[in-house]
């Protein structure tokens, strides 16, 4: 673990050093391409409106976390339950997979408004297939063995469900929530750009628009920042939530 | 145990894949007593266990089980694999009370106690299975399958993945607390077979034979002269060699 924040704050400085000397080297204007000393200054002298923004932000991406993760919960439980639900949900399932979430954003704005339902739903949208489809494949992947098991005990479907099939199922969860946290901050920023009047995404598209292009940066690097932290604390979270699975050591895969 | 272990007949063909894998078989299992059934991998031993316990086999039988006394077999017995089939997330107790968790019932605590008690895992019963040995984990399965309390146990392979010494030990600790029950122990192992039955049925490809050498009562030592002698029989009688 403190291996890996050092090699992750190392690779950060390499980059760091090598966008500075592309600036350098290359001289363009600060407008095209801001060196990371100018980005931290439009930073630090932004800094409230990126903080409020963000604040907006994080707030889209956490509920839309949330909601999205109970939903995908629910829906892979249901779909392990009902084989009608397998016959109807799964294609379409798939079939709203091959709708870009970018054609899906503006209709989304249209009917929720430009606050942050919208940009909730984008969210939800966006992490929902990921968690269902790994939830769902570790319902269906319980050690056969066990089941066999239940079934000589005498189990209820329900407690088989429940007590063998969910906790089983718990890291692919895990694996599903670790995904989602790194997609919920995309959901929410292509919702701000489709239409909004706060939000990281809003701010960037705004700066991006005035050729405060180190403003730009500055948003974008609160927004990977967070998107960083908020995978930290999932893996850690989904590493509790399944502390006996060998598999879910390894915080590094998501 | 509330009711006398019954004796068991199966009867009928098997097919696999369209390929027939038994026919006519008739495989009489004696109540109360150990019955093993040896032969080589793949020839279908564990298909017969899997058909008695009422399992999914991947193939198709017509044919009947039944038990001796005419009652349903399904819900009198308990059944343990060469994997110990432990839930990884739930610690030894919990994993001991687990077909009562799975029924929705309260489970007996005391009686739970005693048993892990019983095979010796008093000092583990907080730990997940994860922390325990290959033997522990067969302990903690041999538990849970008493904890469930059934006239009838159907074991397939259980100490085949063991060391030799720990298979010795926990072929005594099964012997002596499943006696009085309906046992039908699969191995490929002759030397567990000579050991622990009251009656070998030797499995192959041309079908079902007792085997007829057996002598004495079980628990038969590993290392006395007759029992290695019966086991060199066996196994000659398995490699289909002239006795």
């Amino acid at each position: 673990m403190k291996g890996r924040f050092i090699d992750g704050l190392l690779s950060a400085c390499a980059a760091l050093a090598l966008w500075q000397a592309v600036v350098w080297l290359t001289g363009v204007p600060s407008f095209i391409l801001p060196g990371p000393a100018d980005v931290l200054t439009a930073l630090i002298n932004n800094r409230a409106l990126i903080a409020e923004n963000a604040g907006t932000t994080i707030i889209e991406v956490l509920i839309g976390l949330v909601l999205g993760a109970a939903i995908g919960g629910a829906t892979a439980l249901h779909l392990m339950i009902s084989p009608m639900a397998r016959r109807l949900l799964l294609p379409l399932m798939v079939f709203s997979q091959a709708i870009p979430i970018f054609a899906l954003a503006p209709i989304l704005t249209l009917w929720l408004g430009y606050g942050i339902a919208s940009k909730i739903a984008v969210t939800v949208l966006m992490i929902f297939f990921p968690v269902v489809s790994t939830f769902y494949d570790g319902l269906r992947r319980t050690d056969p063995g066990l089941l066999d098991l239940a079934r000589t005990m005498g189990a209820t479907p329900t407690s088989t469900l429940l007590r063998l099939r969910l906790p089983a199922a718990l890291p692919a969860f895990g694996s599903g929530l670790r995904l989602a946290a790194v997609y919920a901050p995309i959901g929410a920023v292509v919702g701000e750009w489709v239409g909004a009047s706060k939000g990281l995404g809003y701010l960037m598209l705004l700066a991006n628009g005035r050729a405060k292009v180190d403003l730009m940066f500055a948003a974008l690097f609160v927004l990977a920042a967070f998107t960083v932290l908020l995978h930290a604390v999932t893996s850690v979270a989904a590493r509790r939530m399944a502390s006996w699975s060998k598999e879910t050591d390894e915080s590094g895969s998501a | 145990m509330h009711e006398a272990p019954p004796g068991l007949l199966l009867q009928g063909d098997f097919h696999h894949a369209g390929q027939p894998l038994f026919r006519d078989i008739h495989l009489g299992i004696e109540a109360g007593r150990w019955t093993c059934l040896v032969g080589p991998s793949g020839v279908g031993k564990s298909t017969l266990l899997r058909l008695i316990a009422g399992l999914d086999t991947g193939g198709e039988f017509s044919g009947s089980v039944a038990a001796g006394d005419e009652k349903p077999i399904a819900a009198r017995v308990a059944y343990m694999a060469q994997t110990d089939l432990l839930a990884p997330w739930l610690d030894v107790y919990e994993n001991v009370v687990l077909g009562a968790r799975l029924r929705g019932e309260t489970p007996d605590r005391a009686r739970a106690e005693r048993l892990i008690a019983r095979v010796g895992l008093v000092p583990h019963r907080h730990k997940r299975p994860a922390s325990l040995s290959g033997g522990m984990r067969q302990r903690a399965a041999l538990a849970r399958m008493l904890m469930e309390d059934r006239p009838i146990a159907l074991l397939d392979e259980p100490f085949a993945a063991l060391d030799a010494r720990t298979r010795s030990e926990m072929q005594e600790l099964a012997h002596e607390t499943l006696e009085g029950r309906t046992v039908v122990l699969v191995t490929h192992d002759p030397a567990e077979a000579v050991r622990l039955a009251d009656r070998i049925i030797i499995v192959s490809a041309a079908g079902l034979s007792h085997y007829d050498g057996l002598e004495g009562h079980p628990l038969r030592a590993a290392d006395a002269p007759e029992t290695l002698a019966m086991q060199s029989d066996l196994l000659r009688r398995l490699r289909g060699l002239p006795q």
